[in-house]
């Protein structure tokens, strides 16, 4: 909406007064964005005129650190991404680390790697709308989605030990079965997660303020949205129906039957919306993985990539001899380079390892969904109110972890 | 569905013919490696030509291997949402110019992801219109991601001190 900003600045020829642009810098620990990010902000009253975006204050060396250790040694920095969503960037390295090795792991192994990432879908979609529901006010059905989560993340310590540091896949598999009562929980939950959602539903989509807040806000159109890169919800908010899972299926996607909900404004209200519908999808291929969960193995038998059982390690000369060469020098991939992408909660995922052939990744590079999105946050807020900034923000859903790395 | 990889470096060879300097697969994956001079008309022709329609820029990064030369590649990730393909196209640039032709004109993503890689790697963008570091600070020294850039290496914005021998009480 370039013409609020218009407006703005004709008015000001007509007013006379002593009016300038005013720089803001908001950020970099502001109470009201999650995240640790500064914007230096142009104001003309309180229309945004200009905003550069600074980002990296949570960097670490994400790519660095890889580049140390081993390849299993490596999983537990992924975690550390999006850490709303862990499970999605654990599956979203061990791909592409399998792809290199050319492992195919079991049905059981694909079917709990799709039931766990979209119970972490749900997880950082409920996270994101939940709050941006309370950044403009709707503290109500904040709490019934932070409720949702939790009880999701409770489902999420009960099969990997952790709730957000899960590292939770190995090459060739997962660390854990389920337990036995996980697949009722999940259908417990998820009768409760519904009727919160549709609680929320009812206090979100239809609420007249919520609905002046969001639509026709950060809008932006299809062609810029492809051109930025953006992914996920941004993108589908923008009506383009492009999702990984559906366009290039991993882990058994194809398998499962779900729609791939899109917008049409590419507003913050579309963002929502598709955020929002794309919720009830997951639970969706949850339900149906869940009832033909196959039985077997959850990972490979190849000493190779996968540590042997401990009574093994103890009674037998090999046993112990694969657990330490891998312990001390690591799965051996074999040389080569793969681009693998997966859907995450805010959208392409990609990750681009490269082996040399030793034990240790050579380079590991991590396409981070939420980095495109606040490239594009300037053009987002230009022309907007200072008070439209959290709710733009709030939709791209930026995770310090995943953007900064 | 798009082409297949093979059929995807095979029609990239017929249009562009010596231009392309190599191509592989590997893993199902398409790459082709290219000059840097050609860089910029090759990736308008990819992005623009309705049989390839690569409408996203999904990633631009660099990989160093240091003690080869030239000693960087720069590698672009594209995609095509209309024909569901994928592309890897690297440009092999040598230590003493890391320089490419940047790609801003042609897609905004390049932008940021640009920066990044001038940031982490220290490969130029030549014609960027914000060529600034992103995610480390502007006193930073070096390139952290290059090979060697040591992993240990600290450069605090001020001076650290010990504890100790400030005097602290424990």
């Amino acid at each position: 909406m370039a013409s609020a900003a218009d407006t703005a600045l004709s008015r000001r020829a007509d007013v006379d007064a002593a009016e300038e642009i005013m720089e803001l810098q908001m950020g970099p620990s502001h109470p009201a964005t999650h995240g640790t990010i500064k914007f230096n902000l142009k104001l003309d009253g309180e229309v945004v005129v200009a905003c550069d975006v600074e980002v990296g204050y949570l960097h670490r060396g994400f790519e660095k650190m890889i580049e140390q250790g081993t390849w299993t040694q490596a999983i537990p920095y992924t975690d550390r991404l999006n850490y709303v969503s862990p499970l999605i960037n654990n599956v979203g390295f061990i791909l592409a680390v399998e792809r290199l090795c050319g492992i195919e792991v079991p049905p059981r192994c694909q079917a709990i790697r799709v039931i766990m990432s979209e119970v972490s879908r749900i997880c950082d979609h409920l996270t994101c709308l939940g709050m941006a529901a309370q950044e403009i006010g709707a503290a109500t059905a904040a709490f019934f989605m932070i409720e949702g989560r939790e009880m999701l993340w409770d489902i999420i310590e009960a099969v990997t030990g952790a709730r957000v540091t899960i590292s939770y896949t190995r090459i060739g598999g997962v660390t854990h079965d389920l337990t036995p009562d996980t697949p009722d929980r999940i259908r417990a939950s998820f009768k409760h997660v519904r009727a919160l959602l549709a609680d929320c539903d009812a206090l979100l989509t239809r609420n007249r303020i919520f609905f002046d807040r969001m639509v026709n806000v950060g809008v932006l159109s299809q062609a810029d949205a492809i051109s930025y890169g953006l992914t996920g919800p941004l993108l589908r908010a923008t009506g383009v129906s492009y999702d990984v899972r559906k366009a290039q299926p991993y882990s058994g996607y194809e398998r499962y039957e779900f729609e791939v909900p899109t917008g049409t404004n590419g507003d913050n209200y579309d963002r929502f919306l598709v955020r929002f519908a794309e919720m009830e999808q997951s639970i969706r291929i949850v339900e149906q993985a869940l009832r033909d969960l196959p039985d077997g193995p959850v990972r490979i038998d190849d000493p190779r990539y996968v540590l042997p059982e401990k009574h093994e390690v103890y009674n037998s000369i090999e046993g112990l001899m694969h657990h330490f060469k891998l312990i001390m020098e690591g799965a051996k991939v074999p040389r080569g380079e793969v681009y693998q992408a997966v859907e995450g909660g805010n959208g392409e995922l990609g990750f681009y390892v490269v082996s040399d052939g030793s034990g240790r990744p050579y380079r590991c590079r991590v396409r981070p969904p939420c980095f495109f999105g606040m490239a594009a946050l300037s053009d987002m807020m230009r022309g907007h109110m200072v008070a439209d900034i959290i709710p733009i923000f709030g939709m791209i859903n930026m995770i310090g972890g995943e953007c900064d790395r | 569905m798009g082409l297949s990889a093979g059929e995807l470096l095979a029609r990239l060879r017929e249009v562009f013919g010596e231009r392309i300097i190599d191509t592989h697969e590997h893993c199902g994956d398409a790459t082709a490696v290219i000059g840097r001079d050609d860089a910029l008309v090759i990736f308008e022709t990819l992005r623009d030509r309705p049989d390839f329609a690569f409408s996203m820029l999904v990633d631009v990064t660099a990989v160093d291997y240091l003690g080869e030369t030239p000693r960087f590649e720069v590698v672009y990730h594209l995609h095509s949402l209309s024909l569901n393909h994928r592309l890897r196209v690297k440009i092999r640039v040598p230590e003493d110019e890391p320089w490419v032709h940047s790609l801003v004109g042609l897609w905004k993503a390049a932008n940021w992801v640009e920066r990044e890689c001038w940031d982490m790697l220290g490969i130029r963008f030549v014609g960027h219109p914000d060529p600034r570091r992103i995610l480390m600070y502007e006193q930073f020294v070096g390139h952290p991601l290059r090979r060697d850039y040591p992993v240990d290496k600290r450069q605090p914005l001020t001076p650290e001190r010990d504890p100790i021998e400030i005097g602290w009480k424990v």
